[in-house]
């Protein structure tokens, strides 16, 4: 196989297999040449089981000769996000915490893509317990954005982003928080998307924030991801806060849904703190839709705006200060070897098993839940939470769909906001309210800046209504090239 | 709301099993100083009358069959555990 088909789209890749012009183990190694060529430099993976992915391919191959492939996904490489549970692979979450850890099972996503016969290749990188918008959180080092190598590629699902745009793997699943799947895609130029809360199962995904965390698709197209996002789908009852929604054929929706739409665009998302280039993209790209004959109208979410970084600072730490107090050091993970008693060893195995940021919002976390502070902070949180859900309700009681910038810029220099977390969680400021409101949204590759770097727009929609988010993107993308460009690498 | 110097970084992390050093105790206590100021903000919206929201799910209670199933064998389990012995997990001493 050529490196002419590392950016093939899956539907491409998906006909040259059903058509005997390519084999899995043929793709399989393909993706693993382009991982060691580009590794080096990009350092999205944390890790890859050659042996393992060649046989899953084998196996992959065996059942297409036989007559027995199991659909589009079947021998296609797809890439987990770090913090999604395989059944004998490490899953570390980017932390000193989890280095030596091994799933002993599947989570269920994992688990249907199995049996999808996709193959599982690749843990991507991520900022420590996906904590992070910019990957430099990772124990392992940071992921380069394969646009611009001295740029942050995005996070916390930063590797999974780098790792699709610099064509090592066609598809990836990373999970998304805060903004974890979008902001990501948008500074690395591909598609992620955000599914409602619930409609994919979570078993198996360490918990950062749970009333908050989805697990999501990400890939080079809309038709790549809504056909990923049908793959891992559905009620779990292993996952008692995964609904019982329908799961269309959403590759087969993009075909039969065309718009026109009645599209939101909130103003306060285009105010002080936006990139001029960001902006302007982002407005061409709402032009686009105005000139295919749909209703674009000015909305408002105050709240949303002024908030959701607020609400979410406090919601999230406190959810994770308690997810995260079974890394104790006593059945698994990290374990001090320096701790005086039974109790030391909690206190010396965090210490030693969790970097910086994880520490400060477990303290951030635990501060807002703690006697006499659970009222004022976290409880108040959670009722300006209800408001922004309210205020997003009745805004799409006129509107099919919202437009806005997924990020405020483009990809910002390694190091450049490390040092001061609070300008890191304000480039949140668009995705953060999507969570808190539980909708679905996606990034769509909008353009690039002068600098060449891409530039996303984000696309929100109602709760279960992903089949008409991904159309409504897809009528962008068919009109645009920009899925066509490529980082050198 | 109370004022950031409310938070007494020793008492919340020894809440939080977590051994800070001298520097980060300084450095943390700075920036969440700084985060807890920013979240003052939400002082300013009326929350009279308002639920508090937990999760966006419509859903409250789940039950499941309360039927027996296969979990994973104790070998499985304990794969990753630091320390073990006869099946179970060894941990300093707890009881004088």
């Amino acid at each position: 196989m050529s490196s002419a088909h590392l950016f093939s789209s899956v539907q491409e890749l998906a006909a040259a297999l059903a058509g005997g012009r390519l084999s899995s183990v043929e793709l399989t190694q393909a993706c693993l040449a382009r991982i060691r060529s580009v590794e080096g430099r990009v350092r999205a993976c944390n890790s890859f089981d050659e042996p393992g992915a060649l046989a899953q391919a084998r196996e992959s191959d065996a059942r297409r000769a036989a007559g027995r492939a199991r659909g589009p996904l079947d021998g296609i490489p797809v890439g987990l996000k770090d913090v999604i549970a395989v059944q004998g692979q490490p899953l570390t979450c980017s932390s000193r915490m989890l280095a030596n850890y091994v799933s002993p099972y599947d989570a269920t996503v994992a688990a249907k893509l199995k049996a999808a016969g996709a193959i599982l290749l690749g843990r991507l990188n991520l900022d420590e317990f996906a904590m992070g918008s910019s990957t430099e959180n990772s124990a392992f080092g940071p992921t380069a954005n394969p646009w611009d190598l001295t740029r942050v590629p995005g996070g916390s699902s930063g590797g999974a982003a780098a790792a699709v745009a610099a064509g090592e793997l066609p598809l990836a699943l990373g999970s998304d928080t805060g903004g974890s799947i979008r902001q990501p895609a948008a500074l690395c130029g591909i598609v992620g998307l955000k599914p409602t809360y619930g409609l994919v199962s979570r078993y198996g995904l360490a918990a950062y924030a749970s009333s908050l965390d989805q697990i999501g698709p990400m890939g080079r197209s809309v038709a790549d991801v809504a056909l990923l996002l049908g793959a891992i789908a559905g009620h779990d009852p292993r996952d008692s806060t995964s609904l019982r929604a329908e799961v269309p054929d959403y590759g087969a929706e993009l075909a039969v849904r065309r718009g026109p739409w009645r599209l939101g665009v909130p103003r306060e998302f285009f105010g002080a703190g936006l990139d001029p280039e960001v902006g302007a993209a982002v407005q061409s790209a709402i032009a686009f839709y105005r000139s295919r004959g749909c209703e674009i109208r000015e909305v408002s979410l105050p709240l949303a705006a002024e908030y959701a970084i607020a609400v979410y600072y406090l919601i999230a730490t406190a959810e994770a200060s308690s997810n995260l107090a079974r890394y104790d050091g006593v059945r698994y993970g990290h374990r001090s070897a320096a701790a005086k008693d039974a109790v030391d060893l909690y206190f010396q195995s965090r210490a030693e098993g969790f970097g910086e940021e994880v520490k400060r919002r477990i303290i951030l976390g635990t501060h807002v839940l703690s006697s006499g502070y659970y009222d004022a902070y976290y409880l108040r949180a959670q009722k300006v939470r209800a408001l922004i859900r309210q205020e997003f309700v009745r805004v799409f009681q006129d509107c099919d769909a919202l437009l806005s910038p997924t990020s405020p810029t483009a990809a910002f220099r390694l190091g450049e906001k490390s040092a001061d977390p609070l300008a890191m969680y304000l480039t949140d400021i668009y995705t953060i309210s999507v969570n808190l409101a539980g909708l679905p949204a996606l990034s769509v590759p909008c353009g690039f800046t002068s600098a060449g770097l891409p530039v996303g727009l984000q696309i929100i929609g109602q709760p279960f209504q992903e089949a008409g988010l991904l159309a409504v993107a897809a009528a962008y993308e068919q009109a645009h090239a920009w899925k066509d460009r490529h980082p050198s690498l | 709301m109370s004022s950031n110097s409310d938070l007494n970084i020793d008492y919340v992390a020894n809440l939080a099993r977590l051994a800070l050093t001298a520097a980060e105790k300084e450095k943390f206590a700075r920036q969440l100083g700084d985060i807890l100021q920013y979240v003052e903000k939400l002082k300013q919206v009326d929350v009279t009358g308002v639920e508090p929201m937990a999760h966006a799910s419509p859903v409250y209670n789940v039950w499941e069959a309360d039927a027996a199933r296969a979990g994973l064998p104790v070998e499985e389990a304990l794969r990753n555990a630091p320390a073990q012995r006869q099946h179970m997990i060894v941990v300093p001493k707890v009881v004088e």
